[in-house]
């Protein structure tokens, strides 16, 4: 079970957070402008990263809060947990922000 | 016409005849009702908020204030959960609502949806822990602190008022499983 | 019986109690501390098992976990009988019950002997290549006797009368193993404000010091000391020690599972004692010192009863004062067994001669053994050994063929050297190294925050593993920030045994057909894996796979290396190239009640009811699991089946007056001034012009545009929604809302709050509902005209505040009314009382089913799966088409979501009205073309509608609105049943009867 450090709460059990998939996936701002192949990317389409991975955690059974973790995902070393709107450390940024 | 006093039930009340006959250093209680409200809102609208309900809550994470049997518990970083012992749901939402009717912000009565169990003795965090995967040591979950967490297959808040009693307020659909969780827990520690 | 085998050198066995116990049916005494194997072992007794494919006789090999052979069953009842357990591990008590496994009918006369009779023609993967035809017999004959001939334990036939429970722990610096490494990482972890956990898998900590007579520390003989170790840990406030606690698994982020057997040694457990409990440890820093297991020798015939690892002989005789044999033959490539020879040797055992693979014997030990008049013949091997049921002699001969010289004996001591502990290492993801010298792979880069130390390091010598241990146990305390308050220095005497090691096969290319066991328990010998390796499998996984090594309940302790050994040799190629299996959890074989936990019975999964489910209870309502709600089905009356109620309350409902319970509908309350806007975003609907005091059925969408909830929404105030959701989507649906809300528009004035266990929700439906509620409520006007279909008024009910909607989902007059979940029962019932002079009847959820279909209203996940629009399900009117944005709305757009051959949603009425359709049949055009039929479409509902006297149906049909009138088929294997297709909408169309 991986320990998870809530930006709110601190280091947690993994029991207590939902993943939310890949992160820094915005919802495009004027969807219906978008043509089907965007949209379908939109979507559809995420990385399959094998290294540094940046997901969306949800605290869901803590303080309910949507939050960012940058893991390794061939260690499920987490080297950094961020707010939402925030952005990756730079050195972080192995995988596609 | 009933009086509401008379027919309001617990879903714990089943409960309360069937604890185990097993010896054990820890004791479980149902809490008595409450009026609680969910306050959801920004930083401006909880100070209103626990100015009129007389309780300063905590903008500290995962930490609740209390004041005699009104307390107010931390949930989220918008999230306060306002608590009124024995007090009339109705009554105490409408005073709240009153008082904030011009801040930006929720509030909304959930006094039924939650039951309240006491947790209580000196093995009280070993029974919590054998669902519940927090550090349950004074350092690590200290007098005042609260938190959503889990207890095996259920959600709950668990919140520990002195070092050897924890109180746990659960959806009353899962409020049998956790008693029955924790009482076999307790019977086996 | 006297034990002969006991030796008594002062180990106290004098004083230890006489404790009783049978095996295979006959009575044995052993003593106190013992285990099943050392008590048998006094008795003299070696045959224990048989072998899994041969059936060969097989005894002790090892005196741990690491026991291959040994494998027994335990309990006098079967619902407490577990098979399986090792003899070396299972500790004696007054009445305990054993018996072996895999054999019939006695572990003497074993018919599956028979086996051995054909061995040659049962080589590695001899089942893969001969039972391939036909494939029927496979099943039918082929896989059942194999599996009777070939097993291990067989499973209790009662359920388990045991309780086991879970705990999750927390801790500093946890410590796996408590031998010389382990007691010294305690005692300096601890010396300081740490929480520290000490395990270890036997019931006595102290390891391999136990077992040693020649070493001293501190001054102290080397058993000594570790007991005076414990006892100083047991003082101190911050250690826990865990005896008979396994750590079996390493998960990420020092994670540890640690199964603790917490009664399996008393004859009479306390009612508060679990059998097991299961510890998953979250520890900030690890200190692995989990030893190292002594590695066989693979000769001939090396498997016979009498043949066992040097140094578990030395346990024996050492810690538990019983020497298993008397005539003596020690077959090593390294010093350890001199000292295991010489210790046995102390004891009475004579000791015939010492077989020694080096080239050349020389050093302390080999002095040692040769002043006390032992044979030692060097660069010679032990080429074969006769012996049914227990060891008789070993042939001697150079290592490289010669004469073989026949020497009597009753036990065969071997030693290839010592494999270290690394599993745990492994599985917490560190990086193995190869070790020439050791002929073993030993830790090397960390992943996660651990280190290990002492002979699980590769570490051989008692001084150096001290000192590894007490550094290692001050570096994790530091680390976790508690440095320790000094350093305690350890004077150790004790004559290193080298670290001399072998792998591999060591028979001479002559004896290549000869058979010498690599896998004890599999049953597989050096021959099998160069097999393997001639038919072209060259990395150890395959070899692993295709000829059983390594995959018994041992997973490989003792074989592993011999196997790589063998393989790399035969295929002249590196070790390290060669690979190295994975190593995975459970370390050694755990329960599965440990693995369940509390998690049985009642506590399996929680059951969630209702406020009103204990009235339904008393009323002989049948129930259904909706998730892990209970939900009334039907209210059955004296002698009525599911049929006969369901068409009652139908009936019932329409003419008159039906209750339902519909608390568990999901619950949420959007309240802030943008609620409105966050409505439109969210649903396909338009809220904005939605007064307050009036309901909306909403639909909610996911973002590829298919439907994913719906449910009846009221607006309480400008500023305040009451959403409802179905009972399944209700954690879901307000997971979704608070991801668009925190991550994708943050600037809304708006926040949710479940009010699902808020809220009792009583259904009351009919032509009669108006006038059961009307005296039970204040303050609220119901007639049609003041309080119209779909609006929603708040007031009192029998005294209580009530929400209540008007609203149908039977299409009839209908209400839900909405209290406070603790008064729910009561106002429940109030109703009921009420509703008497009109023959109110409860209804359960098949009814409900019924009705809606009638109405062609869906059920999301019944009409729909997760493929459906709102345009398929006949919902296109509840999209808001001039709305710039919502969740899904550009999906719709896509040229697959717009075709015109989707499927749609239609009604089915059989042609023959008494043929009720299955639900999930398929749908096809012309049931005689041949296979495969294209299918057009299934069956979403079906009942029997006792309203229309005739079954109904509802379906998804491609292109179906388009197909109104026409006759499909659906094929059923009794026959193909036909069906026109109408509109959903099977009853009061034009919705009079709810808008009365």
């Amino acid at each position: 079970m991986l320990l998870i450090n809530c930006p709110y709460c601190g280091p947690r059990p993994e029991a207590e957070f939902a993943n939310g998939g890949q992160a820094h996936i915005a919802r495009p701002a004027d969807p219906m402008s978008l043509t089907d192949d965007e949209w379908a990317a939109y979507l559809y389409m995420r990385d399959n990263t094998k290294g540094l991975h940046h997901e969306r955690w949800r605290h869901a059974n803590g303080c309910g809060r949507f939050f960012n973790a940058s893991r390794d995902t061939t260690t499920d070393v987490i080297k950094r947990t961020y707010r939402m709107g925030e952005r990756p450390e730079a050195e972080h940024q192995g995988a596609k922000p | 016409m009933l009086s509401p006093a008379i027919m309001r039930s617990n879903a714990l009340s089943p409960m309360r005849s069937s604890g185990t006959t097993a010896a054990s250093a820890t004791t479980l209680s149902i809490l008595p009702d409450a009026a609680k409200l969910v306050f959801r809102g920004k930083t401006e609208a909880i100070e209103a908020a626990g100015a009129h309900f007389g309780v300063k809550p905590s903008l500290e994470a995962c930490r609740f204030a209390a004041v005699g049997g009104r307390s107010v518990y931390w949930l989220g970083p918008d999230e306060w959960l306002f608590q009124a012992v024995n007090e009339d749901p109705i009554e105490v939402f409408g005073g709240m609502s009153v008082a904030l009717q011009a801040q930006a912000c929720s509030l909304v009565d959930v006094s039924h949806r939650s039951d309240g169990i006491a947790v209580a003795g000196p093995t009280a965090a070993l029974v919590l822990n054998h669902g519940c995967p927090l550090d349950l040591s004074l350092k690590a979950f200290p007098v005042g602190m609260c938190t959503r967490t889990v207890l095996g297959k259920a959600s709950l808040l668990l919140s520990r008022s002195e070092e050897h009693v924890f109180h746990v307020d659960v959806w009353r659909s899962f409020a049998p499983y956790v008693w029955q969780f924790l009482d076999e827990a307790r019977s086996l520690s | 019986m006297t034990d002969t085998y006991r030796v008594r050198r002062g180990d106290g066995a004098e004083s230890r109690n006489a404790v009783h116990f049978t095996f295979e049916g006959k009575s044995y005494q052993g003593l106190a501390g013992d285990t099943l194997a050392s008590a048998l072992i006094a008795n003299g007794v070696h045959l224990v098992g048989r072998s899994f494919k041969y059936h060969r006789p097989r005894g002790f090999v090892s005196a741990g976990s690491e026991e291959p052979n040994a494998l027994v069953g335990v309990g006098a009842t079967q619902s407490r009988y577990t098979p399986n357990l090792l003899a070396t591990q299972v500790e004696i008590y007054e009445g305990l019950v054993a018996e072996s496994q895999n054999r019939w009918p006695s572990l003497e006369t074993d018919a599956g002997f028979l086996n051995e009779y054909f061995s040659a023609f049962l080589p590695a993967g001899f089942y893969y290549k001969t039972f391939m035809w036909p494939r029927m017999a496979w099943k039918k004959l082929y896989e059942p006797v194999i599996r009777r001939m070939a097993g291990l334990g067989r499973a209790p036939a009662e359920p388990d009368a045991d309780r086991y429970t879970q705990v999750f722990a927390h801790c500093d610096v946890l410590i796996v193993g408590a031998g010389p490494a382990g007691l010294a990482a305690a005692l300096e972890a601890s010396n300081s404000d740490a929480t520290v956990i000490l395990c270890d898998e036997q019931a006595e900590m102290g390891g391999s010091l136990l077992s040693d007579r020649s070493a001293s520390i501190d001054g102290m003989q080397a058993a000594d000391w570790a007991r005076a170790a414990l006892d100083e840990l047991r003082k101190r406030p911050n250690v826990k020690l865990m005896s008979r606690t396994t750590a079996f698994g390493w998960y990420p982020h020092n994670f540890v599972g640690l199964n603790e057997r917490v009664t399996d040694h008393l004859a009479n457990p306390a009612a508060n004692q679990p059998r097991e409990r299961l510890w998953q440890v979250r520890a900030k820093e690890v200190v692995l010192a989990a030893g190292a297991i002594e590695r066989p020798l693979v000769f001939t015939d090396n498997d016979r009863p009498g043949i066992m690892l040097a140094d578990a002989a030395r346990t024996y005789v050492n810690r538990y004062g019983v020497v298993p044999g008397k005539q003596v033959v020690v077959f090593t490539a390294c010093d350890s067994a001199y000292r295991a020879a010489l210790d046995l040797k102390a004891a009475g055992a004579k000791i015939q001669v010492i077989v020694d693979l080096r080239k050349s014997a020389s050093g302390h030990w080999v002095d040692k053994a040769r002043a006390e008049g032992i044979k030692v013949r060097s660069d010679s091997i032990v080429r074969g050994t006769s012996g049914r049921l227990r060891v008789k002699s070993a042939q001697i001969s150079n290592a490289q063929g010669g004469d073989a010289e026949t020497v009597a004996c009753d036990l065969i001591l071997m030693s290839a050297g010592f494999t270290p502990s690394v599993h745990l290492f492994s599985q917490s993801r560190g990086k193995l190294s190869y070790s020439e010298e050791l002929r073993a792979y030993v830790p090397g880069e960390s992943v996660e925050r651990e280190r290990s130390v002492g002979a699980c390091k590769g570490l051989f010598a008692l001084d150096s593993v001290i000192e590894s241990g007490a550094k290692g146990g001050r570096d994790a305390a530091a680390k976790a920030g508690f440095p320790p308050r000094g350093e305690r220095s350890y004077t150790v005497s004790a004559r290193s045994v080298g670290a001399d090691a072998f792998i591999g096969s060591v028979m001479a290319d002559h004896q290549a057909e000869k058979r010498a066991w690599v896998d004890f328990q599999n049953d597989v010998t050096a021959k099998d894996v160069r097999l393997a390796t001639r038919e072209g499998f060259r990395s150890i996984e395959h070899v692993k796979r295709y000829t059983t090594t390594g995959m018994a309940t041992d997973q490989g302790k003792l074989s592993n290396m011999n196997a790589l050994g063998v393989v790399s040799k035969q295929i002249d190629v590196a070790v390290p190239k060669v690979g190295l299996t994975t190593f995975r959890p459970p370390y050694t074989p755990t329960t599965f009640g440990s693995f369940a936990g509390q998690s049985r019975g009642d506590l399996f999964d929680p059951v969630r009811k209702t406020s009103i489910h204990p009235w339904a209870e008393a009323q002989g309502a049948q129930f259904e699991d909706v998730g892990v709600w209970k939900r009334a089905w039907y209210f059955p009356q004296v002698g009525e089946d599911m049929h006969a109620a369901v068409a009652r309350e139908c009936k019932a409902t329409r003419e008159s007056v039906g209750i339902f319970d519909a608390s568990t509908l999901g619950k949420i309350e959007i309240v802030g001034k943008d609620a409105a806007e966050f409505m439109n975003r969210m649903y396909t609907n338009a809220w904005t012009k939605l007064e307050p005091g009036r309901l909306r059925y909403g639909v909610m969408l996911r973002e590829d545009g298919f439907i994913m909830d719906d449910g009846v929404v009221g607006r309480m105030a400008t500023d305040r929604f009451h959403v409802t959701t179905t009972t399944g989507g209700a954690a879901r649906v307000l997971s979704m809302m608070e991801d668009y809300l925190q991550t994708e528009w943050p600037d809304l004035e708006v926040w949710l709050t479940s009010t699902t266990e808020q809220w009792s929700v009583i259904a009351l439906q009919g032509p009669n509902a108006r006038r059961v509620l009307e005296p039970l409520v204040e303050g609220i006007d119901l007639s049609a005209d003041a309080m119209p279909h779909m609006s929603v008024r708040q007031g009192r009910i029998c005294g209580v505040p009530t929400r209540l909607f008007r609203v149908s989902f039977t299409g009839e007059l209908g209400f839900e009314v909405n209290v406070p979940a603790g008064y729910g029962r009561a106002v429940w019932e109030a109703i009921f009382a009420a509703g008497k002079s009109y023959g109110i009847t409860p209804y359960g959820t098949e009814t409900m089913h019924v009705l809606r279909a009638e109405k062609g209203y869906i059920i999301v996940g019944q009409e729909t799966d997760g493929t459906v629009t709102p345009d398929d399900a006949g919902l296109g009117w509840a999209v808001g088409k001039a709305k710039r944005d919502f969740v899904g709305k550009r999906s719709l757009s896509r040229p697959a979501l717009v075709r015109e051959d989707r499927k749609q949603l239609v009604g089915l009425l059989t042609t023959d009205p008494k043929a009720v359709l299955e639900e999930g049949a398929q749908i096809v055009l012309d049931p005689t073309h041949p296979i495969p039929v294209p299918m057009i479409g299934h069956v979403t509902s079906a009942y029997w509608s006792a309203t229309l006297n005739r079954s109904i149906a509802l379906a998804l049909v491609r292109g179906g609105r388009s197909r109104m009138g026409e006759e499909l088929s659906i094929p059923m294997p009794d026959g193909v049943i036909k069906a026109k297709v109408v509109d959903s909408i099977l009853f009061d169309p034009k919705g009079e009867r709810l808008n009365a």
